[in-house]
């Protein structure tokens, strides 16, 4: 907290020094001519190739730190749909935003917005004293906005912009009688903006290789930051992006390089794992508390936490091997895990390291109360959407959906005392043919989790039977999590799959071509299957930052900022 | 250097003009008409349209009337509906085709309802659903262009949207939708006095700041990317008119009581929960109805593959549907037709609540119209021919009641069409490939 509050006061130090010195503003309100003049088109036409809406963790992470983490977010964000066999991300660049959904951001804007102006906070964000408190104040606006609005944009404001929202300031304050209100108004229309709220990627001119485009430094800066770090570039990405180093290989190189190595990568790796492992499902999560008493919310809040954990604390604080992650032992405990995994917790508070003992069968995330009760049913768990999720979600193998017309007459209930188990009743579909083709596929797999319950915890009987834990993958027989474990680590499907997702995550869009992909794979595996050496490797991929099949359209020489709101101002007055 | 003066530039002469109550013409075009007038003020009813969804159909031949026509005959499932029969339209026999896609079982039914076309991908809607249409012509005026309510919880369990990545959210608990419509922002259409507040007349000059931004965007994109900044702009203009709802004195409501506020309550699928969400979530509806908040609304009593849930049971109601063995001397399955039970319970707890109101000579039910249907027919075998279907209420005497209509096998498309039509949607040919039908249920046309 020091730290980060400390860093925003010298932002806000460094935003001042920038603002004085791009716009040489005085008191004076701008003349009539001086707005004319600040309308310029840039030089290159660039092309809006995609729109990806942020998500709700990359808004707050772009309001804390932008404006500190004691700026409260409070409302609630329409949810990404997420594409079947895809990621959130590739949803995000189909997302739009309804009316629901606007009214939402519009409150949210206007919350935060009131807070960053109140008493307390505003000597952070206003390097000047406006003439009068309770009027308009151009030139104050505008040395508060601009700076901020480069940060909410990912890039600096044009000129008719910036002359726009110091206008909005002061409109808005005429007609509350505060400058202040003015402030909040005019920054809360740049939190509903589509500028904002949308990843708005450009393209321009590629001078390597002519009639090809490319995207834009800017958009560089914007993907790196939210790729990597899960937030908006900070300064010195936009500063990268400004001095048109992000489209040099070689300082893209570094300065990829330099935010895999930092700290805030990890808010990164989770963001992207949460993505992948589709947890999204626990937000929803429920158990019916008659069958499952050890269920609880703090135990619903606690299971993606230890899965993160756990992977954060192998991927990247011990650097491990990708592919220990379905072997690894290590995980971590809170308090209200203990009764659920029937182990000692001895911190009342926080997260302590455990190790699982060899026979616990604890291997790896899919030993782990997480996956195993998201993949469940309410009250009992499902091998079937088990095994599906370790074939779609951990190897990207999608399995088709049952037919539309299936005949269920052959599953019977668990009433049924000739089939007490779940491997019992789900013979019944292999032996139906429609049935068997895909259910050969996802339950032999799930089936070796069959000792842990609708909520991931052990039982070695069910409706008084023991339980099986054999499983088989692919034409192997294995036993329990370790074997599936072992097996889902030495297979290619696994790394391939990860290295597709990472590269989906990037773009926005599922990834096509297999030769990269395969490529990616190797490189992967040459680091170790080190996650640091794969998200570099995406974030400095030449074939990323490439836009297929963009050409530059003849209309396309339009200003992108908007020569018009230049020209409202100008005419306004 | 054009750019759209128009609303901006009114609302600041108005605005300047400090104090005045705004704008008659805005009021006129406030309502629809065709309804019943006020005895208050004169002013027309105004109508509604919505939706109520439920998961994993019936078991048809305990649900669907045999004798077509008026005085329909009720079996067992739908007998709860007895007290409401007249005000209440069945229809059977209108089929899903779709042309060789595949049917995504509990998630092609619905948006076919909604759509009139198959989904080919598992990635949103298909297209614009119609309750987006009608409410692009009914519910402009309203301060929300509709409320969209889950009672099962996940924003995400939703028919509603403008199509491809645009699905409206829906409000999964009471407490947020008592809050977005009678907290921050409820003006009291009876209070006799009312003075515009000058933030919100500042918030509305901002936004449409923000409108004008459109042009400068929509130049440097590509077709698909225009869409999503259409609907984007479409957004801001329905918040827009949220604020031009609150700077203008509300005609007044004879049956608008402001409800109290309502206490958080879990939000969870078990079945108990499910239905006192539902009560609460209808209530608060049906004032917003009474109140004009919205003339468009969604309800989603529980989700496609139904995720209820009794205490107890290791099972939901998605898996009895397939698991549970048929009793071979009741003929269907007991579990599962248990929540069938409970959610025609449901059905009739929101008519009701609709038909209390009195507006006028007729009831709040009587002056809107709700679509009411499942996803599948029978969930055991995902069937999708013959969905059952419902609507209650009349549109404000648009259309016929009481009477089970017969598809013969026709496209459910026509239901979608019929009723968009019924509320004046200039649309003659509606859905596509083989559900694309100009054939009217000229039946229940009034």
């Amino acid at each position: 907290m020091m730290t980060r509050a400390f860093t925003r006061k010298a932002v806000a130090g460094a935003l001042l020094a920038a603002s004085a010195l791009s716009f040489g503003m005085t008191a004076s309100q701008p003349s009539p001519s001086e707005a004319q003049v600040a309308a310029p088109a840039p030089a290159a036409p660039l092309q809006i190739v995609a729109m990806r809406r942020i998500s709700e963790a990359q808004y707050r992470n772009t309001i804390a730190d932008i404006f500190g983490p004691d700026i409260r977010v409070a409302g609630r964000f329409e949810p990404i749909v997420r594409p079947a066999h895809e990621l959130i991300a590739s949803g995000a660049s189909d997302a739009a935003i309804s009316p629901t959904g606007i009214e939402n951001f519009d409150a949210m804007a206007r919350v935060i917005a009131a807070q960053v102006f109140d008493e307390k906070h505003r000597g952070q964000f206003v390097p000047c004293t406006p003439a009068d408190a309770k009027a308009g104040d151009d030139a104050c606006a505008k040395a508060t906005l601009a700076p901020l609005g480069r940060y909410l944009f990912r890039r600096a404001l044009s000129d008719s912009e910036t002359a726009f929202y110091t206008q909005l300031a002061g409109e808005a304050a005429a007609k509350s009688g505060s400058f202040w209100k003015g402030l909040e108004l005019s920054l809360a229309a740049m939190l509903v903006s589509p500028n904002y709220l949308y990843v708005i990627e450009r393209a321009e001119a590629d001078p390597a290789n002519p009639g090809q485009m490319r995207l834009d430094n800017h958009t560089r800066a914007t993907r790196l930051a939210m790729m990597l770090w899960n937030s908006g570039p900070n300064e010195a990405l936009l500063k990268a992006a400004e001095e048109g180093r992000l489209t040099d290989q070689a300082q893209l190189d570094a300065v990829a390089s330099r935010m895999v190595n930092s700290p805030r990568f990890e808010q990164g790796v989770r963001a992207f794992f949460a993505d992948m492992l589709l947890f999204e499902k626990f937000d929803d999560l429920a158990k019916d508390p008659v069958v499952y008493p050890y269920f609880n919310q703090e135990v619903a809040a606690a299971l993606p936490e230890q899965t993160l954990r756990t992977i954060t604390d192998l991927l990247l604080t011990r650097n491990g091997d990708y592919r220990q992650l379905f072997t690894t032992n290590r995980t971590w405990m809170t308090r209200v895990l203990g009764p659920l995994y029937q182990v000692p917790v001895h911190r009342s508070a926080g997260w302590e390291p455990y190790d699982f003992k060899a026979g616990d069968d604890r291997a790896g995330i899919l030993g782990q109360a997480g996956f195993l009760s998201i993949y469940s049913h309410s009250g009992r768990s499902s091998p079937t959407l088990r095994g599906r999720a370790i074939r779609e979600v951990l190897m990207c193998q999608p399995v088709p959906n049952p037919p539309g017309n299936v005949n269920f007459t052959a599953v019977q209930d668990i009433h049924n005392k000739a089939t007490p188990t779940a491997r019992d009743r789900l013979q019944q579909h292999a032996t139906d043919p429609t049935c068997s083709g895909c259910h050969r596929i996802t339950d032999p797999v799930g089936l070796s989790l069959e000792k842990f319950d609708g909520i991931g915890a052990f039982r070695a009987t069910e409706n008084d039977t023991p339980i099986s834990s054999a499983g088989t993958i692919d034409g192997v027989d294995f036993q329990g999590a370790e074997g599936l474990g072992k097996l889902l680590s030495e297979s290619p499907a696994t790394t391939q799959c990860v290295a597709s997702r990472a590269l989906e995550y990037a773009v926005g869009k599922p990834a096509e071509d297999s030769s990269v992909i395969e490529a990616m794979d190797k490189k992967f595996g040459a680091s170790g299957y080190s996650i640091r050496s794969l998200f570099l490797t995406v974030a400095t991929l030449p074939e990323a930052w490439r836009v297929k099949g963009a050409t530059i359209p003849d209309n396309a020489k339009v200003s992108l900022t908007g020569t018009n709101l230049a020209g409202r101002a100008a005419s306004k007055r | 250097m054009a750019y759209d003066l128009s609303r901006r530039t009114a609302l600041k002469g108005m605005l300047n003009g400090a104090g005045v109550v705004v704008g008659v013409p805005l009021l006129n075009a406030f309502l629809d008409g065709n309804g019943e007038a006020m005895a208050a003020t004169g002013a027309a009813v105004p109508v509604r349209f919505g939706t109520w969804f439920w998961g994993l159909g019936v078991n048809p031949n305990r649900w669907f009337p045999t004798k077509v026509g008026a005085n329909y005959d009720l079996k067992p499932e739908l007998l709860p509906i007895k007290a409401f029969q007249s005000k209440i339209n069945v229809y059977g026999n209108f089929n899903v085709p779709l042309d060789g896609a595949p049917n995504l079982p509990h998630a092609t039914g619905g948006p076919a309802i909604r759509t009139g076309r198959a989904l080919t991908a598992e990635r949103g809607l298909p297209g614009e659903s119609f309750d987006v249409t009608i409410g692009d012509l009914i519910g402009k005026r309203s301060r929300f262009s509709s409320l969209e309510m889950s009672a099962s919880g996940d924003a995400r369990n939703s028919l509603s949207g403008r199509g491809g990545g645009n699905l409206n959210p829906s409000e999964v608990s009471a407490g947020g939708l008592y809050q977005r419509v009678f907290g921050t922002g409820f003006q009291d259409p009876n209070n006799a006095t009312f003075t515009p507040d000058p933030v919100t007349m500042a918030r509305r000059s901002v936004l449409s700041g923000v409108t004008e931004q459109r042009q400068s965007l929509m130049s440097t994109v590509g077709a698909e990317d225009k869409q999503k900044l259409d609907q984007y702009f479409t957004s801001i203009r329905q918040l827009e008119n949220q604020l031009d709802v609150q700077l203008t004195k509300p005609e007044p409501m004879q049956a608008c009581v402001v409800p109290h506020k309502i206490p958080e309550l879990p939000v969870n699928a078990e079945i108990e929960t499910v239905m006192k969400n539902h009560e609460f979530m209808t209530d608060l509806l049906v004032m917003a109805l009474a109140c004009d908040q919205t003339r468009v609304f969604n309800m989603m009593f529980n989700n496609g593959a139904s995720s209820l849930t009794r205490i107890g049971s290791t099972i939901t109601h998605h898996q009895l549907t397939h698991e549970e063995v048929l009793d071979n001397r009741l003929g269907y399955q007991p579990e599962a037709t248990y929540f069938l039970t409970r959610i025609m319970e449901a059905w009739v707890y929101f008519v009701s609540a609709l038909d209390k109101v009195k507006e006028g000579n007729r009831t709040l039910l009587d002056n809107t119209l709700v679509l009411a249907h499942s996803e599948t027919e029978f969930a055991k075998f995902h069937t999708i021919d013959n969905i059952p279907i419902m609507t209650a209420g009349g549109a404000g005497g648009r259309v016929k009641t009481g009477l089970f209509v017969d598809g013969i096998g026709t496209p459910v498309s026509r239901v979608g069409l019929s009723i968009q039509q019924a509320f004046g949607v200039p649309v003659d040919r509606w859905g596509t490939k083989s559900m694309e039908t100009n054939k009217t249920i000229t039946e229940i046309m009034a």
